[in-house]
């Protein structure tokens, strides 16, 4: 639990961040909240050359509002999030999520971006930003780029960040009258990671079903968006039930979960159904 | 409750506030890591990647040029400067013992056995120029199944033991066969008690420094017993054991993974009186899950003869039980130290026991608390659970058919131990009325009747276990090499504050507190003038130190006799100074007074000055107000309880939750109930992560792949809910306290409880056992099964599923 050797900068700026990324190349790690990194740095399964902080950058922490979006600063922690008046108000599912993160120690240090930027699949953020259909802001030497969240999420801990990339804010359509929300998750222990979790936004619209969409935790390399729940819910009575089911039922089509110590590839793809059925009747006010 | 109380008497059996908290909880406390000497070296274990290889290069010149290295060995450079760790229990005449040199030479046997050492400036030098020794190994093929292992033509573990074989054992109580012959029921049951980590907060650690101010090496250890490791130093290394000092300084947690002389004590040791610096190395989690103990790791098949009516007749356990690569200190009698707890506290009429050991490429196992106790519990509750279901009764009902009623005490079980003391309907009573069992069960039925998604499962554990480790007789003639006695002094100091020393050596369990609290009771002194001295072979040099729920029972017992030495040596002085008949002085709260002379008397604190000045003294007597005492206890003492457990059991996801624990515990007379619920907490809470949570699982090249706690999970209070406890108080008649012991008892009581409530709740599927721990995963496959099957799933149907041990899957026929 001893980490390789590393040699430390400490950015005071993003323009420094990004400077020292781009001296270093992949080389190098940026260093938040350190709540992934660290971990994996103590273990020697990540050994970077350099450590980027950027933990100190006050402006990249905090929550605004820009007309019909939010916008989350990278370095905004997990409590932050989480007792964020606005997020509450706007982005509900954030909230609700990020309340199921481990536990308070981690959520005070563990950062929104941080996690988004980690992009372990298990992780719980990942699969709400995709459902909230969020956009990433990166910044690197070319100056800011905007990245859809279903271009963001690569493959399993990669994103379309290039190495001398820092994300800098994440921006959030506002959601409010009409959704509702709920994040489903089966974990063993409170600590622990999601075997599978269901993060549901649904917006209902006259005893109907107008727009729902599902985010999926740790069912593939990425975070998934579970489209053949979506288009199978659009439109549907809220109070046929046999259909909510079966809309369900398609939430692990086109999936290949892993199959690991918590739960193996088919019982994974059970708990999508039986999660989405549950994330999706709570979100639309039926249980 | 105030921490000083006058009435000295009150004392005992008062929830005292623990006297270590104000340093425990402000970190004005030091731990072995934080033992920083002049000049000291950190140490770093190169460990083998390979759970089974011969080691054909191990080479750590480039290591020494590494910057900060100081020095680096092999196990073959300090061959000459030790010997083999020891193992301390000669469980059979056909034990196999193979050589367990601190440093493997020849070949490595689990993933963590240690091949070479680095010694440098910090720890992160040592850490990173590991990375510089060149070790070479040519694999050879694991054995990590118990099964595989024992078969003919499994590779060999050690090239001279037969089919890894490391012992076996068969006891014969009655004629079982005869029972069979006579049954209306013969159940068989296969069960897992898998493999555990013991996960002891504090990892472990150790300083030596190799001469001091008295010539002694000084040891300093995360370790629960001091003493033997002074013993065994001195044993390995030839160094004598009168200059050698071994500390053990608060110590955070052991569970039975401290109880033990691991290699790196010795490295350690050896290194410091080298290279004559101070020496420190501290395991990291890591390392503490593959080179520190595991517990458990046993297969029971069992047999159980009843008649129709539910009455128990005979009870036939097989057990295989991994040693692990190697034998620990106590290894081999883990499983032996339960073969007494079979018939737990039924009647039986006969019991056979087979037990065999058998080498694997894994982790050593050793004592996990409750040691051996929690497997045969295990066994015995949940069979009994099998055999109500069997015959459709209550599983309260079937134990009260069968338990040992109150007036039938003192009893001798089918084994041949005399359980003194309990009340199992007293016990059980109070914790059907706190549980509101008759409610729970109409919910159940109401669940079931409308198929309810989550359904409800009762589950019961009425255990008992021996306890307070040991009478040194019995241990003799199961083969350990040393007694089981305890000791204290008891000392009155001149200002008539007290110091005891006992030979205990806690690590978490408040003794401090429970032994201040029974000699101030004895002296009739304020709790707040008591000391309790530990953990230190310089300042408590006589003990047997702190495992097997021991210390109340044995060394709290030798606190109270020596008290009470030193009372009646103040009586004689008393008698003296004050001119009377020692039978005309009454002492009561701490004071001798004249009976029938009002005013006439003396506080035990004059007389301990008394004793100090030594002016006048009877003729013979010896200065200073001392007493030491050391007991050996005759014979175990048997806590019991009833614990009820109720879990929801979702049956689209398989996920358990417990829903409510109900414990009511008898452990004989309570010193401290404030401590003795922290226990049965604490344990209880360590019970259920076996049911329910944690499991050490290796994949078949020997790797564990649960190697951090991201894979291997412990609960958290988020995880357990709030446990109802309540006690009943059958005092022990075998010791002067009538204590029994709880340290132990709410680990070994749990298990049972929480997986019968499990069973119970899909018992509807045709399941008859979710193998531990009880996974959503694997409750769902079983339900999967039943549903598969058109109906409920074959009877005997056992859910299994997801990766698991290779061990475990072997299911039941």
């Amino acid at each position: 639990m001893i980490p390789a050797a590393f040699d430390y900068v400490r950015a005071h700026s993003v323009d420094d961040a990004v400077s020292a990324l781009a001296e270093h190349g992949d080389e190098a790690k940026v260093l938040a909240g350190g709540q992934s990194l660290l971990p994996l740095m103590r273990l020697r399964l990540a050994a970077p050359a350099v450590v980027v902080d950027v933990g100190r950058l006050a402006d990249l922490r905090g929550v605004r509002e820009d007309g019909d979006t939010l916008v989350i600063g990278a370095l905004t922690t997990h409590h932050e999030v989480l007792t964020n008046h606005l997020v509450r108000q706007h982005a509900r599912l954030l909230a609700e999520v990020t309340a199921t993160v481990a536990d308070p120690a981690v959520r005070h240090r563990g950062t929104f971006g941080g996690s988004l930027a980690h992009a372990d699949p298990a992780g719980d953020l990942p699969a709400a930003a995709l459902a909230l259909g969020a956009s990433l802001v990166a910044q690197g030497p070319a100056g800011r780029r905007t990245i859809p969240a279903r271009e963001f999420f690569v493959d399993y801990l990669q994103t379309a960040l290039s190495p001398d990339e820092v994300l800098v804010e994440v921006r959030v359509p506002k959601l409010d009258a009409g959704w509702g929300f709920h994040y489903e998750k089966l974990h063993r222990v409170a600590q622990a990671w999601a075997i599978v979790g269901v993060a549901a936004a649904v917006r209902r619209d006259n005893g109907s079903i107008a727009e729902a969409r599902i985010g999926l935790t740790n069912m593939g390399t990425t975070p998934l968006r579970a489209e053949a729940v979506e288009q199978a819910l659009a439109g549907l009575d809220t109070s046929d039930e046999e259909a909510l089911a079966q809309a369900a039922d398609r939430a692990a089509d086109g999936t290949s979960p892993p199959s690991d110590l918590s739960g193996q590839s088919d019982y994974r793809q059970h708990l999508a159904r039986v999660l989405t059925r549950r994330a999706v009747r709570k979100a639309a006010g039926l249980a | 409750m105030t921490a000083t109380v006058d009435k000295a008497e009150s004392v005992l059996g008062q929830p005292m506030r623990r006297k270590e908290d104000a340093r425990l909880i402000t970190g004005q406390t030091q731990w072995t890591d934080n033992v920083t000497l002049p000049g000291m070296v950190h140490m770093a274990v190169l460990r083998s990647p390979m759970a089974h290889a011969r080691i054909t290069r191990v080479d750590v010149t480039a290591a020494r040029e590494r910057p900060g290295v100081v020095a680096a060995y092999t196990g073959t450079d300090l061959a000459d400067s030790w010997s083999s760790l020891p193992m301390a229990w000669t469980v059979s005449e056909d034990l196999k013992t193979p050589p367990h040199m601190p440093l493997a030479s020849d070949k490595v046997r689990y993933v963590g056995d240690g091949v070479a050492v680095v010694i440098a400036t910090d720890p992160y030098a040592a850490a990173d120029a590991l990375e510089a020794i060149e070790a070479d190994y040519e694999p050879l093929p694991a054995v990590v199944d118990m099964p595989a292992a024992l078969a003919d033509g499994a590779p060999l573990v050690h090239d001279d033991i037969p089919n890894n074989r490391c012992f076996t054992f068969r006891q014969d109580w009655g004629d079982f066969n005869a029972t069979r012959a006579r049954a209306d029921v013969v159940l068989k049951r296969r069960f897992y008690n898998q493999r555990l980590i013991p996960n002891a907060m504090e990892p472990r650690s150790v300083v030596v420094a190799p001469t001091s101010a008295t010539g002694q090496a000084t040891i300093w250890s995360a370790t629960q017993v001091p003493h033997f490791v002074r013993i065994f130093l001195a044993l390995n290394t030839g160094v004598p054991e009168h200059q050698i000092r071994v500390i053990a300084p608060d110590v955070g947690g052991g569970f039975g993974s401290k109880l033990d002389i691991y290699a790196e004590e010795v490295i350690a040791f050896v290194v410091a009186r080298k290279l004559g610096k101070p020496v420190k190395w501290t395991e990291t989690r890591s390392e503490n899950y593959q080179a520190t103990i595991h517990g458990r790791d046993v297969i029971q098949e069992v047999e159980l003869t009843a008649t129709a009516d539910g009455r128990v007749l005979g009870l036939k356990v097989d057990l295989t039980a991994d040693m692990g690569g190697y034998l620990q200190l106590l290894t081999p009698s883990i499983p032996l130290l339960g073969r007494y707890m079979y018939p737990g506290i039924y009647k039986f009429e006969a019991h056979t026991l087979t037990c065999q050991g058998v080498f694997t490429n894994k982790t050593p196992t050793d004592a996990y608390r409750g040691a051996g106790r929690p497997e045969a519990t295990f066994v015995i509750e949940r069979i009994i659970d099998e055999l109500a279901a069997e015959l459709s009764m209550d599983p309260i009902e079937v134990r009260r058919r069968n338990w040992i009623r109150h007036e039938e005490f003192p009893y001798t079980t089918v084994v041949g131990l005399t359980y003194d003391s309990g009340n199992y309907e007293a016990a059980t009573a109070r914790a059907l009325e706190l549980f509101r069992y008759d409610e729970l069960r109409r919910e159940q039925a109401e669940r079931r009747d409308r198929g309810d998604t989550v359904q409800l499962g009762l589950g019961t554990s009425t255990y008992t276990e021996m306890c307070g480790l040991a009478p040194s007789r019995w241990l003799g003639e199961t083969g350990y090499a040393a007694g089981g006695w305890e000791s204290a002094t008891v000392r009155m100091l001149a200002t008539g504050r007290v110091e005891v020393v006992t030979g205990t050596s806690p690590h978490g369990q408040g003794h401090e507190t429970t032994f201040a609290q029974i000699a101030a009771n004895s002296l009739g002194v304020p709790y707040d003038d008591v000391d309790v001295i530990h953990g230190d072979t310089l300042t408590a040099p006589i003990g047997l130190d702190t495992y097997g729920s021991r210390s109340l029972a044995v060394g709290g017992v030798a606190v109270q006799m020596a008290a009470q030495k030193v009372v009646e040596k103040a009586r004689a002085l008393a008698s003296h100074l004050m001119e009377v008949d020692p039978g005309d002085l009454e002492f009561q709260a701490g004071a001798f007074r004249v009976k029938g002379t009002p005013g006439a008397e003396k506080s035990i604190q004059e007389i301990a000055f008394g004793a100090f000045a030594a002016h006048s003294l009877p003729d013979g007597m010896q200065p200073v107000l001392t007493a030491d005492h050391i007991v050996d206890p005759e014979v175990f003492s048997y806590p019991h309880g009833t614990h009820l457990c109720a879990v929801e059991v979702d049956t689209e996801t398989g996920l358990t939750k417990i829903r409510s624990y109900v414990a009511v515990d008898d452990v004989g007379k309570v010193v401290n109930p404030m401590i003795v619920d922290g226990q049965v907490h604490g344990g209880v809470a360590q019970g259920i992560a076996q049911a329910l949570f944690e499991e050490a699982v290796y994949d078949d090249d020997g790797n564990l792949i649960s190697g951090t706690m991201v894979d291997y999970l412990v609960p958290t209070a988020l995880d357990l809910p709030a446990f109802v406890t309540d006690r009943t108080e059958t005092p022990a008649t075998t010791n002067p306290l009538g204590v029994k012991g709880v340290g132990e008892a709410g680990t070994i009581a749990s298990t049972p409880a929480v997986v019968n409530a499990v069973v119970d709740a899909v018992r509807p599927f045709g399941i008859s056992d979710v193998q531990m721990p009880c996974t959503p995963e694997r409750v769902w496959r079983a339900i999967q099964q039943g549903r598969a099957a058109g109906g409920p799933a074959p009877k005997g149907t056992i859910a299994y599923g997801g990766p698991q041990t290779a061990t475990t899957a072997g299911g039941a026929e």
